[in-house]
């Protein structure tokens, strides 16, 4: 049996231990707001926090989870992420907003291990994920307003 | 330069050096217009929330089973055996289907024939669907469809351009337009020269995959949810392969993870094969790809042959062009008529082709049915005619920019080839602005000193413009529907026949009835598109989402407005002139009311506040048998300068720098179209760099994951990107003066393609244009440095003999 907290709320997994987590979260948990997007962690629609950090669903065992902490989109409460959700909003960064829940998961662990920053920072932790509409440009712009913000 | 919030201006959207340098901006320090115009995505709230719901994330009803298809190995492969045994018996399984168990047409064509929802004795391409499953899980019709035992007849597949050109072997008749003697014109003139380009297509990756729900409905229908730019074809086409009347077919749509083209007709089939399963088991169905699956089995866009030969004076002024386009169309007709059709109209783009003739071959081969992407083979067909631009440029040994602007359409030299006139003229005037913001001039000064002092890095420059016409050129698609009601308590339900798939139709509808109405957008819902509310619709697509769209959804308002005013007039005796509708209050002579008071009030006194609206769009009309006519209702224009660094050594590149200016005509929400336009150019910048479609030798997509497929990420982003909109209204009479904006961009980024080739000529001292392939992967850039530098070595070897 796995024990781990999903949205800060303790949850028991007793099923296959090869499930990715994905699964778990949108057919078990009816958490759909976590996008299945290619299967194998090369697209970043699946990301989640595992433990604060960013981790894609889609491709991460529910054997490999131990007693982790997981926070999906339905779950961001923290400042970082309410201030994310709310620049992304003001800026209008969505379009099909397909990609967008992972999109926001990390930028909000971006921005919860490094308050600060710099274009390369950004780049680097948005890499992986993909946004057909290519919204980059905001996306790029709404991290930077945020930690602005936040710093505020 | 239009006025825009501080938030959507060049200075805060170039990328920020650090995090700080951007500025906060809030709703209350803007004015109440620019939040009119401003409106945000309608449903910006549930996207950051992750509750914006698509087919996948809908409540699963508890028997609902999942579908996966067995997939040919061999393309143009007899099936010799077929044996389905191990798929009956695989756990899960709950019911298997061949072509022979649909109960109605096993034809899915939108258009033409030939499109199969499942294999019949011959298989057409790998990855070909020819059995299909129901399991209780996902995973369960995943596993079962390995187990098929299938004996193939293997026959040589077709899988080349220039093989399916040999041989004659076309899915369509080719198709030509010409004007004057352009033969004559060639063999005579001075200066001609020839070229030839091979353009790759593109995956489309929408990041949602094809996917459809389907529900049995008591009267022997289907109601189906799917992620599709056509509900109307869905509708039509499930219909089709049940055996029943359409009024049996409900379709709906309520957003798609992207679309991009590739949900205009292939997401059908999805819908189809869904509903055989409800209608044979009377369960909830849903069929949704992997993206393996998606990626081999749905279409793309087109690769392209296309070879030109032109004639132009020693001031590099064309006088004729005979120019050749030929799209892999795949293995079916799809939507490639149209699409080839597009690409002969915009092999002209933005310039004066005194004498043309202009031929577009659909050609066959046994691959996977190209079809619709963001540009319909308007992009491919551009692309050629600006490589075309800069080998005249080379040869009379101009500036490329110099050559454009000599040739592009202006008065006098108003008529495309297939007689069009330019109306408007927007193209030279906006490319002059864009050379001056964009410090052309001084930039190529800086350029060239830059190459001439640097052996292993080259920068590139070019600025290209984009003409693209507005309407569906198959005639009967323009036209649109909307349904409106206004409830007792003043809110309004609007559904139109166009769909969201991020480009914010729905947002700017919302926006349109409101401002049409004179009411505050709140007030209005926009519901999903269902083909049980608005008939008949055309795909959302060919950019007209908007126009069609919202055209109808003014007429319905008019609608409405008319009865309530006419209600009005006589009921407190006031003139007509005196009685509107205003920031939310009816004004009735001196009296006024709150729109939900007044509303409430026209429903006591028995007044309709329900309307449908339809538009069709006015003056267009192409006639194929002459080659002649008007098959667009305007042009949406633009043009982007694009500035490249290439390492010579190994053909690895960086976009240093992109301004773009953009024509939207008079802008309905110019957060949404900057972001089109954005989205638009990286999308089209992916296509000509990095996203490069591979197939093996017997017709296997090897490209077939983001592993092996390289879509543009935020890294790719030029370092300094500027995007501006040219002031000018749409001279002729759509939906707020505004112009389309959905595909037209892409080509904007056929400015990146240019740049980088002008680097690599730069070792030639640009007197070459040395050829490069599309996609310009680093590779394909290493092996254009490798020819100008060939060149170079041969011409200074030359001068060496010589002294």
């Amino acid at each position: 049996m796995i024990k781990l907290k999903v949205n800060d709320k303790s949850v028991e997994y007793n099923g296959d231990p090869n499930q990715p987590l994905l699964w778990y979260l949108r057919d078990d948990l009816k958490l759909t707001g976590t996008k299945y997007g290619c299967g194998i962690g090369a697209c970043g629609a699946c990301t989640v926090h595992m433990n604060g950090s960013p981790v894609r669903s889609c491709s991460l065992p529910m054997a490999a989870l131990g007693s982790s902490s997981i926070r999906t989109i339905e779950g961001l409460s923290s400042n970082v992420g309410k201030e994310v959700q709310q620049t992304w909003k003001e800026l209008d960064v969505v379009q099909c907003g397909y990609c967008q829940s992972g999109q926001i998961m990390s930028a909000t662990a971006l921005l919860e291990s490094n308050p600060k920053p710099s274009s390369t920072d950004i780049d680097n932790a948005m890499q992986g994920n993909i946004c057909r509409c290519a919204t980059y440009q905001r996306i790029r712009q709404a991290i930077g307003q945020t930690a602005k913000k936040l710093e505020g | 330069m239009r006025k825009l919030p501080e938030a959507y201006t060049k200075k805060s959207f170039s990328v920020p050096p650090t995090a700080t340098s951007a500025t906060q901006h809030s709703d209350n320090e803007r004015s109440a217009h620019q939040r009119k115009i401003n409106q945000i995505h309608e449903s910006a709230i549930k996207h950051v929330q992750g509750k914006a719901q698509y087919v996948d994330d809908l409540p699963n009803t508890v028997n609902t089973l999942h579908v996966a298809t067995g997939k040919a190995t061999h393309a143009n492969a007899k099936i010799v055996s077929l044996n389905l045994e191990k798929v009956w018996q695989a756990e899960g399984v709950v019911d298997v289907i061949v072509q022979g168990d649909i109960p109605g047409s096993a034809d899915v064509s939108p258009v033409f024939s030939g499109d199969v929802l499942l294999a019949g004795q011959t298989t057409q391409f790998v990855g070909q669907p020819i059995f299909a499953v129901a399991a209780t899980s996902y995973t369960a019709a995943q596993k079962a469809v390995r187990l098929a035992e299938i004996e193939y007849e293997q026959q040589t597949p077709l899988l080349r351009i220039q093989e399916a050109l040999a041989q004659q072997d076309f899915v369509l008749p080719t198709q030509s337009f010409h004007r004057g003697d352009v033969i004559k014109t060639i063999n005579e003139a001075k200066f001609s020269l020839s070229g030839e380009l091979t353009i790759r297509g593109q995956e489309h990756f929408y990041l949602e995959g094809q996917i459809s729900l389907a529900q049995p409905t008591e009267d022997g229908g289907i109601h189906v949810i799917s992620s599709s730019q056509h509900p109307t074809e869905v509708q039509k086409l499930v219909a089709s392969v049940l055996g029943v009347p359409i009024h049996k077919v409900q379709a709906e749509v309520r957003r798609m993870g992207g679309g991009f083209g590739g949900k205009e007709s292939q997401a059908a089939t999805l819908a189809c094969m869904a509903a055989v399963f409800a209608q044979r088991l009377q369960q909830p169905i849903k069929y949704r790809m992997s993206r393996q699956d998606d990626m081999e089995q749905t279409g793309k866009r087109h690769d392209f042959w296309n070879q030109y030969t032109t004639a132009f004076t020693a001031q590099g002024e064309i006088l004729a062009a005979d120019i050749k386009l030929a799209g892999m169309c795949g293995c079916t007709a799809d939507l490639s008529d149209g699409i080839v059709d597009r690409a002969m109209f915009h092999a002209d783009n933005a310039y004066y082709l005194p004498q043309a003739r202009i031929t577009g071959y659909r050609c066959r081969t046994d691959t996977v049915s190209n079809t619709a992407f963001r540009g319909f083979g308007g992009p491919q067909g551009m692309l050629s005619t600006e490589a075309m631009l800069d080998d005249i440029a080379r040869a009379v040994n101009l500036d490329p920019l110099d050559i454009r602007k000599q040739n592009v359409y202006r008065k006098d030299k108003d008529e495309t080839p297939y007689g069009q006139k330019i109306e408007e003229s927007v193209l030279l005037p906006l490319i002059e602005q864009l050379e001056n913001t964009s410090q052309y001039r001084q930039r190529r000064e800086e350029i060239h000193e830059f190459n001439r002092n640097n052996r292993w890095q080259k920068r590139g420059l070019a600025l290209t413009p984009v003409k693209f016409g507005i309407s569906f050129t198959s005639k009967h698609l323009n036209q649109a529907g909307a349904l409106i009601h206004v409830y007792t308590d003043g809110s309004i339900h609007l559904n139109h026949g166009g769909t969201e798939m991020g480009q914010g139709l729905y947002t700017k509808i919302k926006q349109v009835v409101a401002k049409e109405f004179g009411v505050d957008s709140d007030r209005i819902m926009v519901s999903a598109a269902r083909t049980d509310k608005v008939p008949n619709t055309s795909p959302t697509a060919a950019s007209a989402g908007t126009d069609l769209n919202g055209m109808a959804a003014i007429d319905a308002v008019n609608k409405i407005k008319q009865n309530l005013f006419t209600f009005a007039e006589h009921y407190y005796k006031v003139e007509r002139e005196r009685i509107f509708i205003h920031d939310d209050i009816v004004h009735v002579g001196d009296q006024v009311f709150a729109f939900a008071e007044f509303i409430k009030l026209a429903y006591m006194q028995r007044v309709s506040l329900s309307a449908n609206g339809f538009y069709r769009t006015p003056k267009i009309g192409f006639d194929r048998s002459t080659g002649k006519g008007r098959p667009f209702y305007y042009f949406a224009n633009g043009a982007a300068c694009s500035e490249v660094i290439v390492d010579t050594m190994t053909g690895e590149y960086k976009i240093t720098r992109v301004d773009i200016l953009h024509d939207v005509g008079e802008s309905i929400n110019p957060a949404v179209d900057i972001g089109q336009i954005e989205g638009g150019f990286i999308q089209g910048m992916g296509w000509l760099t990095t996203e490069e479609l591979l197939w093996d030798s017997q017709g296997k997509l090897m490209s077939n994951s983001p592993a092996n497929y390289k879509i543009p990420t935020v890294g790719d982003l030029p370092e300094d990107f500027n995007v501006n909109l040219y002031q000018a209204k749409n001279h002729e009479q759509n939906v707020y003066s505004s112009k389309a904006v959905g595909e037209p961009p892409l080509m904007l980024a056929i400015s990146v393609w240019c740049a980088l080739r002008d680097a690599c000529a730069s070792v030639a001292d640009y007197k070459i244009s040395p050829p490069l392939a599309a996609p310009a992967t680093t590779e394909a850039v290493y092996h254009c440095m490798q020819a100008a530098s060939q060149y170079q070595q041969s011409q200074t070897a030359q001068s060496g003999q010589r002294t």
